[in-house]
């Protein structure tokens, strides 16, 4: 049953949430100051998993190759396919659930055991709509960049590592990512980084807003916020994944 | 003028508040006291509406706030300003920000009109020059005090102030007492503190009512609350050896 609670609470918090902001000046302060708190700042640790992922799925992929029939590009096409496909959407945004959907949760959840959240209400403000809505706008719209960086980092790293320890040439390399590129991977990827954008700020806001207690609750709501929300990437790949590609 | 109609709250089986009635008169200061857990704190946050009534209505003028809806109750609250028992000062914003907030929210001035009025508020608070300051860097008494200036931003009809000298030393709760009583008068601000201080009630309650398990037991002066016979009232009032040897 308390599934069907969190639920109802879930999109009746939606509702507040997903209305017009009431000051266009503030909204685009909190839209910028957003930008940086769950793009910029989020940056680092992408860029360092990215070059290093395609990096090993360069070098896992070469040592699988056995036969001699498989011609060494196969090597750049994996590494794309991988990087475009699944780990830049899909593991880049666990990541990032982790990443900023904590701090969501631990921002909002500490507002409001701390009363700072009342009183935002009392001032005649809605808070939903303060609190989360800029956050949810700011990752719907910089997430998807990031996503692009880290497959151009991925991709980046493979041919490195590749050339590097001579697994692969670059000519090989090079043909191979380009070999049968189709756009629609990359919108398949954008979708799914939309939604999971979506998914980590609404279910980390949510956690936040209904934190009650002191320290100890922000934690829990915190941990939560990563748990539920990766859960539900996991799920929502899945279905999207069905949707889109079969 | 606040007046409160046969307010009833309860969570799940625990009854907070049971049929509670009272005003709240306009200029003065009216203190709200009890007991740890009678019900104040859940009183104060229904008439503000951070917590719905089961049962009952709060009018502000006579106008029935438990009725309204987000618009509606969005006009009051531009009229009410509130004093957090913490602060509830915002994190990520300097003193300056903070109390502009409500103002850049509502109204449409100029920035500089705004921080005339910022200033003007920190004035009132004898805060001058702390407009950068974050809520990190101040003392607890500086902390309320610019939770009062941001709560008077606005020019409130309605203060309500949830026990404002908690946590801080006598002299400086008995300097917190003295602005709200100060801001009350100027204004002519209808006051509402909810307190279990006892200095707070004999220096600046000019109506008292005081809550028992969620009822209102008794309300009077200050004058009337030493001469009242009522054992609650006796036993809160006169709770330490002190109050009781100077009895």
């Amino acid at each position: 049953m308390n599934i069907f609670l969190h639920l109802g609470r879930y999109f009746l918090l939606l509702n507040k949430v997903l209305r017009k902001p009431e000051k266009g000046v503030i909204f685009r302060n909190q839209l910028f100051s957003e930008f940086v708190g769950l793009g910029v700042e989020s940056l680092g640790i992408v860029v360092i998993i990215s070059v290093f992922m395609g990096a090993i799925i360069v070098i896992q992929t070469a040592f699988n190759i056995d036969s001699p029939l498989i011609p060494v590009y196969t090597i750049g096409f994996m590494t794309r396919q991988s990087m475009i496909l699944e780990f830049s959407p899909t593991i880049v945004s666990l990541i990032l659930a982790g990443k900023v959907g904590s701090r969501i949760a631990s921002e909002i959840g500490t507002m409001q055991v701390t009363e700072q959240v009342d009183a935002l209400e009392i001032m005649g403000v809605n808070p939903g709509n303060y609190l989360i809505f800029p956050k949810i706008i700011a990752a719907l719209l910089i997430f998807p960049v990031i996503i692009i960086v880290s497959m151009f980092l991925g991709i980046f790293g493979g041919w490195a590592a590749g050339i590097l320890s001579g697994l692969v040439t670059s000519h090989d390399y090079i043909y191979g990512i380009q070999l049968d590129f189709q756009a629609y991977d990359v919108l398949y990827a954008m979708i799914k980084t939309i939604c999971f954008a979506f998914i980590i700020t609404s279910v980390a806001g949510y956690f936040g807003y209904f934190t009650r207690g002191g320290a100890l609750e922000v934690g829990k709501a915190s941990t939560k916020a990563v748990v539920y929300s990766s859960i539900l990437i996991i799920f929502f790949n899945l279905i999207l994944t069905q949707l889109l590609l079969s | 003028m606040i007046e409160a109609v046969n307010i009833s709250k309860s969570f799940g089986d625990n009854h907070v508040l049971k049929d509670l009635s009272t005003k709240f008169e306009n200029g003065k200061t009216n203190l709200i006291i009890g007991r740890s857990g009678s019900g104040k704190t859940v009183f104060m946050k229904c008439l503000v509406g951070l917590h719905e009534v089961d049962n009952g209505k709060v009018l502000f003028d006579d106008r029935n706030f438990s009725e309204m809806n987000f618009r509606e109750r969005k006009n009051i609250r531009q009229e009410v300003g509130m004093l957090f028992q913490g602060g509830a000062l915002f994190d990520s914003m300097t003193v300056e920000e903070n109390i502009m907030f409500p103002l850049s929210m509502h109204t449409k001035d100029s920035l500089e009109k705004k921080k005339e009025r910022v200033n003007f508020c920190l004035k009132k608070v004898n805060l001058e020059d702390s407009n950068n300051l974050y809520p990190s860097e101040l003392s607890g008494g500086m902390t309320k005090r610019v939770a009062i200036a941001r709560a008077i931003s606005m020019n409130p009809k309605y203060l309500f102030c949830d026990e404002p000298n908690s946590g801080l030393d006598p002299v400086t709760a008995n300097l917190i007492d003295k602005l709200i009583r100060e801001i009350t008068k100027e204004f002519k601000i209808t006051t509402v503190v909810n307190t279990h201080d006892m200095n707070s009630v004999l220096e600046i309650g000019d109506k008292i009512a005081f809550i028992y398990n969620g009822e209102l037991w008794w309300e009077g002066s200050k004058k009337d609350i030493l001469k009242t016979d009522n054992k609650e009232i006796q036993e809160f009032i006169f709770a330490t050896k002190l109050t009781q040897k100077l009895k």
